[in-house]
């Protein structure tokens, strides 16, 4: 089941700008309020709407009463379909056209801040497939959403698109990271590209966040086939010497491997190039194909059945277990995966995308079971899926 | 349904592997060395350690840069720097960054003081070096004042990691220089705040409860020699009484009751005696339950050599016993016992990681100096405890200086340290610089200087060259035997990862 992080509603004119505000549902002190977006079913008193940065309800309003409340509450979106799914403590967005958008739930260990839909790579099976639009002004509220954000949060994911491209204002979104969020760990997804460029690597490091992990995917130790994976020439290169500066100026890196048709077959020499090569990895994660975005009309060439590829994946994983590197396989059911690396499967879906089969209601390691992308569902999965008895 | 899917071109936005698959016109060879493999194959070594079995075909077509890129191994040999096909210099930084991992021993300079604190010992082994039975401690033991020099020479070291050890003779019949050296180092470690580790080697005989107390509060490592069998230690170990290996398990169990068991290891020496019971040496350290033992051949110094004829044996009878025990080795660890050969493992982590070995004394340049340095108890400076042993033989060609009458510069920087670094790189010696084992071994010139009469040495008729090359060469044929129980095993030798990482899920 897929979780709802958006809704519905009617704004007053009031709202001409999104604005961004924690979820309240209780009357607070009257100094702290603009931070706030108070929710309630029922619209409370004049005093008690009164210096909330927004107000939201599922109560319908009037035109009349519209007028009445524009002079104490600046911006409201009434008539709102559902507000079960925002809890106290959540972030969300009120646009002008009556969206609600969460944009962090508090409850929650995936959330992540979306801060560019740019991207310098096209890869074949992207799951969020880029966008040639100018987001940059975004920055603002990327900076207010963590300003917004419990900082008792344990986990906050930065991704895209592609993070680097913001350049200076990544390092400034860290940096208030760092200063607002100080026991929040940071994980960014990247495909450290920009990372070829050695001062970006060492203002990175210069933050000094106590936290933080770079995730980049690597697909092959040959650079062709990498750059055949992200349809860009030079990316293999560009990434190497990227993760090499990152290591060099002692920036944690995780090294990413989505394994589909075009990269299984080389699935163990490329666990001894990591070895090899980028031996300063703190986490190599061995990734099951999501389906969607680019995968899906690349899905007859990507799609090839886990089953197949055990074989590669036992080798790869136990070649960096046994010389000591943290590995983990993420995206795949326990059901298509042999038993003896099943200590190493993580439950890697975040939960607004994460989905189980019927049959896996019998299924006795289903609580381990990383399950499946609700889209897998639609598109297909393993002919080997079966609940595990024992 | 299926067929109409796939007959379906791909989406014009994305292009095929083809389009990047561009490369320069044929390809070039990387540095490597090679050597030629029973069942016609090849092994290739490059300068990093990493290596490639070919066929002799194969081969053939590599270097004569006639191997497509749709062959199998093109793809390795490219992964692994054999071969560049690109213009981008990318893969060669890679390489520099490897080769930078592998000579990284070299940071920080010398990390190992050894303190020659006595020459008196109980013992008088036959292939002991330098040991003088003897009561005249103002002759052979080391004064607080020359100790007190050697603490603050070894503080110049910039390395990081110091690591002190106590040699003898028997060290421990002069504690009281020992204690000083640990208490004076660890007064002027506040300010400096290196970390320091500090290793007793002993015969165990001295040892009371007052200095077991007093090794235990100081967190100080005990090293021990034991040869094998009681008939064959005590044969290898002479004292009067001829009692050494009870004394030698009485204490063991002792020291390892109030230091815990690892905190006391044990090396042993291979005399003629040896030879004939690789087995019952090997079952021996198991019985006294050691985690290793570290098969080591006679060295031709000292006393070993006086003795002459009677004790010496050739390499090939060592490799041989080196064989057998290693197989023994193997045995026990298929058996569920964790035990490892220091020597094997060495070479193992040169062979299978990314890493260097800290062993100092295979490595290139040689660690003579630059890895670790001898005071001995008469305020000499030496470049191992070989160059020590040397000298007490009349030979100081590797004496570095005194420290009563040279500073820091003078010892570290003068003319024999840059001698024997000069002419101990590998890389430039002849017979070593094409050798395929160069990145695994590592240059002894001190022992060229005594058994060649020079440090660059000869390698067709060195006992050095030729002892290295087998063990390494037996190593690469035990891996390429292929039992996967073998190859676990040096993996995790090589790699120290010792636990078991593919556990069996249970369902709690």
């Amino acid at each position: 089941m897929s979780l709802r992080l958006q809704t519905q509603g009617k704004p007053l004119p009031s709202l001409t700008r999104s604005l961004l505000g924690r979820i309240t549902t209780t009357s607070l002190e009257s100094e702290i309020r603009p931070d706030h977006i108070l929710m309630a079913d029922l619209l409370p008193g004049q005093n008690d709407l009164r210096g909330y940065a927004g107000v939201l309800t599922r109560e319908s309003v009037s035109p009349d009463w519209a007028e009445d409340l524009a002079q104490f509450a600046p911006a409201m979106i009434h008539s709102v379909s559902t507000l079960e799914h925002l809890q106290e403590g959540d972030v969300a967005a009120m646009n002008p056209n009556g969206s609600v958008r969460t944009l962090y739930r508090r409850g929650s260990r995936h959330n992540a801040i979306l801060v560019t839909e740019r991207c310098n790579s096209f890869c074949v099976m992207c799951s969020q497939p880029p966008k040639r639009v100018d987001d940059r002004r975004l920055i603002a509220q990327h900076l207010r959403l963590v300003e917004l954000i419990d900082p008792t949060t344990e986990a906050l994911g930065i991704t895209g698109g592609e993070p680097t491209l913001l350049k200076k204002d990544l390092l400034w979104l860290i940096q208030r990271c760092k200063e607002l969020l100080p026991t929040t760990s940071l994980h960014v997804l990247s495909n450290g590209r920009l990372f070829y460029y050695g001062a970006f690597a060492r203002d990175l490091a210069a933050i000094g966040h106590p936290d933080l992990m770079i995730g980049i995917p690597l697909y092959s130790d040959i650079d062709w086939e990498h750059d055949h994976v992200v349809q860009a020439v030079g990316a293999f290169d560009q990434t190497l010497v990227g993760l090499q500066h990152l290591g060099r100026y002692g920036v944690p890196v995780e090294i990413r491997v989505v394994i589909h048709r075009d990269t299984y077959k080389r699935l163990p020499e490329l666990a001894e190039f990591i070895y090899r090569n980028l031996t300063f990895a703190s986490h190599v994660a061995l990734m099951g194909l999501e389906m969607m975005g680019f995968a899906i009309p690349n899905l007859s060439d990507l799609w090839i059945d886990p089953v197949e590829y055990a074989p590669e994946l036992v080798e790869a994983t136990s070649f960096l277990a046994h010389r000591g590197m943290n590995v983990s396989i993420y995206n795949h059911q326990l059901c298509v995966v042999p038993r003896e690396i099943w200590s190493f499967c993580k439950r890697s879906i975040s939960d607004w995308k994460n989905d189980y089969l019927p049959e896996c209601g019998e299924c006795t390691v289903r609580e381990r079971c990383g399950g499946f992308f609700s889209s897998s569902l639609q598109r297909g999965y393993s002919s080997s899926i079966r609940p595990i008895v024992m | 349904m299926e067929s109409a899917r796939s007959d379906k071109p791909r989406p014009p936005l994305f292009r095929p592997l083809d389009h990047y698959r561009q490369r320069t016109e044929g390809y070039r060879l990387l540095p490597f060395r090679f050597m030629r493999w029973p069942a016609k194959e090849v092994l290739l070594v490059n300068d990093v350690g990493e290596f490639i079995f070919l066929e002799d075909q194969r081969f053939k077509a590599f270097v004569g840069h006639r191997l497509d890129l749709t062959d199998p191994r093109y793809l390795d040999l490219k992964a692994k720097h054999f071969l560049l096909d690109t213009e981008s210099n990318v893969p060669i930084e890679l390489l520099a960054t490897k080769y930078r991992t592998k000579k990284s021993f070299l940071e920080g300079f010398t990390k190992l003081h050894l303190f020659v604190v006595t020459l008196r010992c109980d013992h008088s082994c036959h292939y002991c070096q330098v040991s003088r039975v003897s009561t005249n401690r103002s002759k052979y033991d080391m004064t607080k004042e020359t100790a007190k020099k050697a603490v603050e020479l070894m503080f110049r070291s910039p390395s990081p990691a110091l690591k002190v050890e106590f040699q003898g003779g028997e060290s421990l019949l002069n504690f009281e220089v020992i204690r000083y050296v640990v208490e004076y180092s660890q007064e002027l470690n506040v300010r400096e705040g290196r970390n320091l580790e500090y290793v007793v080697a002993t015969n165990l005989v001295p040892l009371t409860d007052e200095i077991l107390e007093y090794l235990r509060d100081h967190s100080i490592l005990l090293s021990t020699s034991l040869d094998g069998p009681e008939a064959l230690h005590n044969s290898n170990r002479p004292r009067k009484g001829n009692d050494s290996y009870a004394i030698t398990v009485r204490n063991l169990q002792r020291a390892r009751e109030v230091l815990g068991h690892d905190r006391v290891s044990a090396v042993m020496t291979t005399t003629k005696l040896s030879l004939g019971q690789p087995r019952e040496i090997v079952d021996e350290y198991v019985r006294r339950k050691f985690g290793s033992i570290f098969l080591r051949s006679i060295s031709p110094y000292g006393f070993a050599v006086r003795t002459g004829e009677a004790l010496r044996y050739e390499t090939s009878e060592f490799l041989s016993f080196y064989k057998q025990a290693l197989q023994r080795i193997i045995e026990v660890n298929r058996e569920g016992y964790d035990f490892v050969e220091v020597y094997a493992q060495m070479l193992l982590t040169k062979m299978l990681t990314p890493f260097p070995s800290l062993y100092v004394d295979l490595q290139s340049p040689s660690g003579a100096g630059l890895g670790a340095v001898a005071y001995n108890y008469d305020g000499e400076v030496y470049a191992s405890d070989e160059a020590r042993m040397l000298s007490e033989m009349g030979d100081k060609t590797f004496r570095l200086g005194n420290l009563h009458e040279e500073g820091y510069e003078e010892i570290f920087g003068g003319e024999s340290l840059r001698a024997l670094a000069a002419g101990s790189v590998l890389e430039t010696l002849p017979g070593c610089t094409d050798c395929a084992f160069l990145p695994y071994c590592g240059a002894d010139p001190i022992f060229n200087h005594r058994t060649q009469g020079d440090v660059i040495g000869h390698r067709p008729t060195s006992a050095f060259c030729s002892k290295n090359i087998e063990i390494i060469r037996h190593l690469f044929g035990l891996i390429r035997e292929g039992d996967p129980f073998v190859k676990d095993l040096f993996t995790r030798w090589a790699t120290g990862v010792r636990s078991e990482p593919m556990t069996r899920y249970k369902v709690s």
